[in-house]
């Protein structure tokens, strides 16, 4: 038998390079998208408009003028501050692989950049690192980031990805929402600009701080925001919520987010936006 | 009603009970035994609450006859001056507030409200503010600043309230805008925990110059059992993510999340609520009178510093 087996392996290797690396599938609608449209459309489905998650080098590339951006605090990194472990084994391990994954130290990269020649201080969250979830290292970056804004008086944006607080770090977890929101009350004392832009997802401890206070809210289409879990909310008030509950166009609809802006669009609006803020 | 890791104590108390229905007007040796047996009673609670495990204390801290915000008012403020609503939709049973007046101290009071009865606390949703909650705290903290008047808030809440109307009224946001709001206020402000902490519907009324617990409160990023089944995947391994999770007065002493710990009397606050009162208005007492020294542009300054620097290592 194993010769016929041999025989058929070698029949079924194929000559041109494998399906996958000329087309995708869309996550959401399923339609089938060339490798290359998808890229050059910034991982978005020109049918069904699913903007797929990014890395935070993508959003550096996809926002800011092409070598602009210097990464500050980019010591920083998570801690393990209540030597935490689960049935999973240690918080520590699993930091760790995290890193080894990303290349990054926490679930936000930091530093200042240029929007059409405009300066900005900025973070980025990337949901890769521990589900973009917020903790020690996250609030300290977020915080000094506000800081630098408001030494340099510069605008400052903020992209959010993440679920929530990280329970690994408990209560230093939950502390980092006072935290952040404390370093944004620093940043309108000195007049300045604060965008907030919420991509999928933004929940829970992150929701409930730093990116429901900015001064203007962008969101990317069809992201999922909002503070408690769809699944608790219908197992608390037992219904169904509506297929739409959470989105990005129902926080429109219910006035917390200022518009919906198509990731190709975001940078042009950006700095549309600064200008009238008075920014240069 | 005694918890399960009571029962040695329950036992105790039965005994007595049994002890006095037979010797009504005990005399002579009889007042000996029952003097024995109350000792035995006091002893034994001492020993158990003395070394109470991480989920032992979330069991007292949400203790159905633990005191509420309404028992501190009544024992702590000679008039309490109740303030109704967020002046945008609604009032919110979840979150009371108003003018207070401790000692010679007028503060405005604010904190979650559970509810006694079963009534009570459906129209408090069980301590679960709703966005028009966390919105009428913020009403009456900006009052407070504008009259120069010390913020205390109480903190006892499983959580904010995950609803839908909640989440379509903005609970993230109006959480959020505590959050910022609190952290530049003006005027002195000091959050008390007396229960549950429960997670941002606690700390959207917690950022305190001084945050002050009860020694058998807990405050958590989330509770056990919602830990426990997403980390464990095992809601049932609670006491495990409560020891992991370091939830205890203690533990947020050390790691300097709190500032000071309020004992509570032998056997848990529910037990006595008069030396409950009486401790938790000395220190609110002795903080309250600092801090009205202290300048608006230095309270904020630091308590700017003193959540910048949480979390911050090396």
């Amino acid at each position: 038998m194993a010769w016929f087996h041999k025989s058929k392996e070698i029949a079924a290797k194929p000559e041109s390079p494998k399906k996958e690396d000329i087309w995708i599938q869309c996550p959401s609608c399923k339609a089938h998208i060339y490798k290359d449209e998808w890229e050059k459309n910034l991982k978005v489905c020109d049918r069904c408009c699913f903007h797929e998650r990014l890395t935070w080098k993508e959003r550096v590339d996809v926002l800011l003028d092409e070598g602009s951006f210097v990464e500050l605090n980019a010591k920083v990194s998570w801690n393990d501050p209540l030597k935490f472990s689960d049935s999973k084994g240690p918080y520590a391990e699993k930091a760790v692989e995290n890193c080894e994954k990303t290349g990054m130290k926490e679930s936000v990269a930091t530093g200042a950049g240029k929007i059409n020649g405009i300066k900005v201080a900025i973070a980025i969250m990337d949901f890769r690192f521990m589900g973009g979830s917020l903790a020690s290292g996250t609030g300290e970056k977020i915080l000094q980031t506000a800081m630098y804004a408001v030494k340099h008086k510069l605008p400052y944006i903020i992209l959010s990805a993440s679920g929530g607080a990280r329970m690994h770090e408990g209560i230093i977890s939950l502390m980092q929402m006072p935290k952040t929101c404390a370093a944004l009350a620093q940043l309108r004392e000195a007049n300045l600009p604060y965008i907030s832009i919420m991509t999928d997802p933004t929940t829970g401890g992150v929701s409930a701080s730093f990116a429901m206070v900015g001064d203007i809210h962008i969101a990317e289409p069809r992201s999922l925001i909002g503070f408690a879990g769809r699944r608790v909310i219908e197992e608390t008030i037992k219904q169904k919520l509506p297929e739409d509950f959470q989105t990005a166009e129902y926080l429109v609809d219910h006035g917390f987010v200022d518009m919906i802006v198509h990731r190709k669009d975001m940078k042009d609006m950006l700095s549309k936006i600064l200008k009238y803020a008075g920014c240069r | 009603m005694s918890l399960d890791f009571e029962k040695d104590v329950a036992e105790i108390e039965s005994r007595i009970e049994e002890f006095k229905a037979k010797n009504p007007e005990p005399t002579g040796t009889l007042v000996k035994e029952l003097n024995r047996l109350e000792m035995e009673r006091a002893g034994k609670l001492k020993e158990i609450y003395a070394s109470l495990t991480p989920w032992q204390t979330v069991q007292v801290a949400r203790h159905p006859e633990r005191p509420l915000i309404r028992d501190f008012i009544g024992g702590l403020c000679s008039e309490f001056i109740e303030l109704h609503g967020d002046r945008l939709f609604g009032d919110d049973q979840g979150m009371i507030g108003g003018f207070a007046t401790i000692d010679n101290h007028r503060v405005m009071l604010i904190g979650h409200q559970k509810g006694k009865d079963l009534d009570e606390k459906i129209k408090c949703n069980f301590g679960q503010a709703c966005p028009e909650g966390y919105r009428k705290a913020l009403r009456l903290m900006k009052l407070a600043e504008k009259f120069h008047i010390p913020v205390v808030t109480f903190i006892d809440t499983p959580g904010a309230f995950p609803g839908r109307d909640a989440e379509e009224r903005g609970q993230a946001e109006a959480i959020a805008r505590n959050l910022l709001e609190m952290a530049a206020l003006k005027t002195p402000v000091i959050a008390v925990v007396t229960g549950e902490g429960g997670s941002g519907g606690a700390i959207g009324i917690g950022v305190g110059d001084i945050v002050l617990m009860l020694s058998n409160a807990v405050y958590s990023v989330i509770s056990p059992e919602g830990c426990a089944s997403i980390l464990w995947r095992d809601g049932t391994k609670a006491a495990e993510a409560a020891n992991a999770l370091k939830i205890t007065a203690k533990s947020l002493l050390q790691l300097k999340i709190i500032d000071e710990i309020i004992p509570e009397p032998v056997g848990g606050a529910h037990r006595d609520f008069a030396t409950t009162m009486k401790t938790t208005k000395k220190v609110l007492l002795k903080h309250l009178s600092s801090l009205e020294k202290v300048s608006s542009r230095k309270l904020t300054s630091r308590r700017f510093e003193k959540f910048a620097a949480m979390g911050r290592f090396k």
